[in-house]
């Protein structure tokens, strides 16, 4: 939890957060009655439950939150709304805020370098204490977490939200502070990386060559902002003319594009519209910054791809802190990165009763995304909250999650499903899922922050 | 299911256009008010008027939709569905309408305030 930009702690997700929308009939009624693309975009917002409608429960509860990210500030929200006399604490040393699914319009050049950025402190509600440092240890037996100063901090219940850390070191010959140059791209690395990767995708849509794009073989944040910034980087060769002068390489990890089948088939016919040449099963190790080259471990060992432009997405991992205490995963596809241990569909630690993770850091099958901490934190808050007042929950996580999936400049698909792979549209017959539609594009420009910091405020 | 909220709606709204918002609101209320105000001294249609504030009401809608292109870094052009072709009725529809209640309510005003309206016309004089 510190400040260094190669990390994006807490926040949650990348650009897919997106389509913070629901389903519903109610939702489908708002579609009919309300006005154009506004009431479309904040229909799916429609269905969460006001918290200010519900009573709140008083206790003398110590919470501790560990990350000031998107899912640690909403949770914080909901849990000031809904409890009266707990002692709320949020942990996390950065002040600024980043809305990171904006990261890769920034990258494509539609939006400034700030357009990410806030401050922390203004989505913190009213009464919740915030700790300005980083949690250096979480030691879960004695109910407590240890701050990089070196002070501990009791709690009965513990949130982790401590989000993910971006591996650039793994990646032999990497070296971050020299994105913006030679044709070196990382527009997952914060918004001064996003906008420097602008920069080095401008130079190279005026010279055209190899342009090539990959993703992580780990798990990772909005799996969806690989694909969209490689459409959006063909959509602008094309608008420059250099298309055909140009090559398109993406290397995906896996034998997949994507990790719902039928979303993965559309996306390779889609591909393969656009010229792509895929390589499968290429998993980045290490760069040559020099000889603008990328080693890729594959079946059959390792290969090299030369570049005019890469757009380098490093493996991703728990928070430090989180890998070296016994909250992780001990065993399973989880334990390796260091994930939380939590149940995939109500969020609480199995070991650990006390503890919840929501956001990145979380344990669970798919979902690193803003749309997941929308729906993970009202679950998690609810059993938090149940269990204060001496109750059961029945609220449950199904592993809901979207990516408003960017196609070309002007047009996305609004991809929703759950821990299942079914597609769980939030405007069946009206927003089809696989259908490349502007209705996407406006919703992912116009409606999505806004929905993203409502959430934030608890509202949403 | 759980319900639509009012208030998650307002909040959206409210992120999504801050103080405008609200300018916007007034605007709408105060155009209906305006309409239905003028429409009760005059107790009709003054078509002519009518016609008018309808062809201005084109522009407004197509200005609509021009705002809409801007803020979205996109345009008409890139509608791929069905769909698309409703928002951009919506967004149309909403522009058009907003803008001819909105002209003839002030042109109304306007007229009743100067004494041209219909209304005037009958009215008794006062000796």
């Amino acid at each position: 939890m510190d400040k260094d930009t190669t990390r994006a702690p807490m926040e949650a997700p990348a650009d897919d957060d997106a389509a913070l929308a629901r389903r519903g009939l109610d939702r489908r009624t708002l579609l009919k009655l309300s006005a154009a693309g506004a009431a479309l975009a904040t229909g799916a917002t429609a269905v969460v439950p006001s918290a200010r409608a519900q009573n709140a429960v008083r206790t003398k509860a110590r919470i501790v939150i560990a990350g000031a990210g998107a899912a640690g500030l909403s949770m914080a929200s909901r849990l000031a709304r809904r409890l009266e006399g707990a002692t709320i604490t949020l942990i996390d040393a950065r002040r600024r805020h980043l809305y990171q699914p904006g990261f890769t319009l920034v990258a494509a050049g539609l939006k400034s370098q700030d357009y990410p950025i806030s401050r922390t402190a203004d989505y913190i509600a009213s009464g919740v204490e915030w700790i300005e440092e980083g949690v250096a240890e979480f030691d879960p037996d004695a109910n407590q977490v240890v701050t990089e100063s070196g002070r501990a901090v009791p709690y009965d219940y513990l949130v982790v939200a401590a989000g993910i850390d971006l591996d650039y070191d793994s990646l032999d010959g990497m070296e971050v502070s020299r994105v913006g140059r030679d044709g070196l791209g990382s527009h997952y690395g914060g918004p001064e990386a996003a906008h420097a990767t602008w920069e080095s995708l401008s130079h190279f849509l005026a010279t055209g060559g190899t342009g090539l794009f990959m993703r992580p073989a780990t798990e990772m944040k909005c799996a969806g902002a690989p694909l969209k910034y490689t459409f959006l980087a063909d959509d602008r060769l094309r608008d420059r003319g250099r298309r055909e002068d140009s090559q398109i390489i993406y290397a995906a990890h896996s034998k997949s594009l994507f990790s719902v089948p039928i979303v993965a088939e559309k996306v390779r016919m889609l591909f393969e519209d656009r010229g792509f040449d895929t390589r499968y099963e290429h998993v980045m190790t290490g760069i040559d910054l020099g000889r603008k080259e990328a080693t890729f471990a594959t079946p059959d060992g390792p290969k090299q791809i030369s570049y005019d432009f890469i757009n380098v997405i490093p493996p991703m991992r728990a928070a430090a802190a989180v890998r070296d205490s016994a909250l992780p995963w001990q065993e399973g596809p989880f334990a390796a990165d260091g994930w939380v241990e939590a149940d995939k569909h109500t969020l609480r630690h199995p070991r650990f009763p006390n503890v919840f993770a929501v956001g990145d850091v979380a344990g669970v099958p798919k979902g690193k995304t803003a749309a997941s901490v929308k729906w993970q934190v009202p679950v998690a808050a609810d059993h938090l909250v149940a269990q204060l007042d001496g109750k059961d929950s029945d609220a449950v996580y199904d592993g809901y999650t979207s990516c408003p999936l960017i196609t070309q400049m002007g047009r996305a698909m609004l991809v929703e499903f759950d821990y299942r792979n079914n597609l769980t549209p939030s405007f069946p017959g009206v927003v089809a899922p696989l259908e490349e539609l502007w209705i996407s594009w406006v919703m992912k420009t116009i409606a999505l922050k806004p929905t993203y910091i409502a959430m934030l405020r608890g509202e949403a | 299911m759980q319900g639509f909220d009012i208030a998650v709606f307002v909040s959206v709204f409210l992120e999504m256009m801050g103080g405008i918002l609200w300018v916007l609101l007034a605007l709408a209320v105060m155009g209906i008010a305006g309409f239905v105000m003028v429409l009760l001294r005059e107790r009709t249609l003054v078509s002519r008027r009518l016609l008018r504030c309808q062809a201005m009401g084109l522009l407004g809608g197509v200005g609509a939709l021009v705002l809409m292109a801007w803020v979205t870094m996109s345009g008409f052009t890139d509608a791929g569905g069905p769909v698309d072709w409703l928002l951009i009725g919506i967004i149309f529809g909403t522009g058009l309408m907003g803008t001819t209640i909105l002209t003839y309510a002030a042109w109304g005003l306007i007229d009743v305030m100067t004494g041209r309206s219909p209304a005037s016309a009958r009215a008794p004089h006062v000796a």
